[in-house]
């Protein structure tokens, strides 16, 4: 329902509305090595068999880098798994487009690296699930994991590419934000991404084992706030804070629809990487444009704009600011995609945050680990 | 494992800043705009900022640059030079530019 607004006149305004997408979120397979227990890929993953072939791919960039995308963050699953990732970096590269590499780096060699960087990489995202040996075997199920990834690190940097540090924190390893910062600046990292998990997909099948403590959330912001102001010029950090405690919600995406687009590994586009959660129509490269999907697709145009918007929303003075949050989250927790999402103090499901935070007190329940073929 | 290597740059007129490898000027034909693609960010310099950034080649200093500046924007040089100043220091502390 698009309230009173005749549905053709908030579709013509929200396309008039839309500017060129900036970034392209490429999920090239949903296949990992690692089985993180709070995967932002959807529940439903998808086989090698159902992945968008090389051309297919090669098609989606080109067609991305004319509709004005400037950047294209190569993602998984892990990207490394296909052997085409080189064609796509090289192809992405000539057309002036920046590459960001969102990788766990198990999979990686010294000259795979050394050849990405070739090819015309630009920037790698390398995720780190804990700082201790054991914790980070538990977290992805994977052994090994710590020591092959600070290689990996050391390989980014040998070829000369810049480093951001990704860390999604959960209760199993917030305390760890100070020995992460000073793990940063020892790797030579540019950045480094303290993410608390979003709580829709596996991390909300999860979310009993996940939700970390509410003074240690303070801790955690105390101390990345110090390092900030320290390391100024130094070391970027982003600081992600989770919904759990939050007053507002998040900006989600910076707008519907407004700055990035998702293809997931079968040639599906969203507005959002999880955004299959909801019930729209959603568009494939192999159907249509990815111009007129981008323009014109129903899913893109749904929530552009705040036409769509209920109270509290509707009227609030934040509704630019943060665009009512996460319409994931509002879906999952109220079963209507147009609520004002649960995370803001102003929604009347506010409530539920509470219930969650209590939840986490008690003893963590065992992970629900990502495994294709188990939702 | 205190880390002393990397230490926050404070710039001089005698700095000559340059953009690091993995940050890019570029001109975006879609938006018909400079846009400067660094990490994870996208930022868009107006015209003046895009005037100065050309100039950061490492070679030439500020002084030498607010010069240049001076003489295209008819303007005092020691107006330009601040303003240059402040502007490298901003985005050198954003790290998309070094020494």
């Amino acid at each position: 329902m698009d309230g009173f607004a005749p549905a053709d006149a908030v579709t013509a305004n929200a396309a008039a509305r839309a500017g060129p997408p900036l970034g392209l979120l490429a999920e090239l397979t949903h296949r990992c090595p690692l089985q993180c227990p709070y995967c932002s890929n959807p529940l439903n993953l998808l086989k090698a068999a159902d992945e968008l072939d090389t051309r297919g791919w090669l098609s989606a960039f080109e067609q991305a880098a004319d509709l004005g995308v400037l950047q294209v963050h190569l993602s998984g699953g892990e990207p490394t798994l296909r052997a085409d990732l080189e064609d796509f970096v090289a192809a992405l590269s000539a057309r002036g487009v920046y590459t960001n590499l969102i990788t766990a780096g198990v999979t990686l060699t010294r000259e795979r690296v050394a050849r990405l960087a070739d090819c015309g990489l630009d920037h790698v995202q390398l995720s780190l699930q804990a700082l201790d040996a054991e914790m980070s075997d538990r977290i992805g199920n994977h052994t090994g994991s710590l020591a092959k990834k600070l290689e990996v690190a050391r390989w980014v940097r040998e070829a000369g590419l810049p480093l951001t540090l990704n860390a999604p924190t959960h209760r199993h390893n917030i305390g760890q934000a100070a020995a992460l910062i000073e793990l940063a600046l020892e790797l030579d990292a540019d950045r480094l991404e303290i993410a608390h998990v979003q709580y829709y997909g596996w991390a909300a099948k999860n979310r009993a084992a996940l939700v970390p403590d509410y003074d240690a959330v303070l801790e955690e912001a105390a101390i990345v706030g110090e390092a900030r102001e320290r390391l100024k010029g130094v070391l970027s950090i982003d600081y992600v804070t989770p919904d759990t405690y939050a007053q507002f919600p998040k900006p989600c995406m910076g707008g519907w629809a407004k700055d990035v687009i998702t293809i997931t590994p079968s040639g599906k586009v969203l507005p959002c990487h999880a955004v299959e959660s909801l019930p729209l129509p959603f568009d494939t490269v192999s159907d249509k444009p990815l111009a007129e999907i981008w323009y014109d697709g129903a899913a893109f145009n749904r929530f552009r704009g705040d036409e769509w918007m209920k109270e509290p929303c509707r009227s609030c003075p934040r509704k630019t600011v943060d665009f009512g949050g996460c319409r994931c989250q509002a879906f999952a927790l109220t079963g209507d995609a147009e609520a004002t999402d649960p995370a803001c103090s102003l929604s009347p499901h506010h409530g539920l945050m509470a219930g969650f935070a209590e939840v986490s007190a008690a003893a963590p329940p065992t992970f629900v680990y990502r495994r294709i073929g188990r939702s | 494992m205190i880390c002393e290597l990397r230490e926050r740059a404070v710039v001089s007129a005698r700095s000559a800043p340059k953009m690091p490898r993995h940050v890019r000027l570029r001109f975006d034909p879609v938006r018909g705009r400079h846009a400067v693609l660094a990490p994870e960010r996208v930022y868009w310099p107006d015209d003046i900022a895009v005037d100065i950034l050309k100039l950061c080649d490492g070679e030439r200093t500020i002084a030498a640059m607010s010069a240049t500046l001076a003489a295209e924007y008819a303007a005092p040089v020691e107006t330009i030079e601040a303003d240059v100043l402040e502007f490298i220091q901003g985005w050198m502390d954003l790290r998309l530019l070094t020494l």
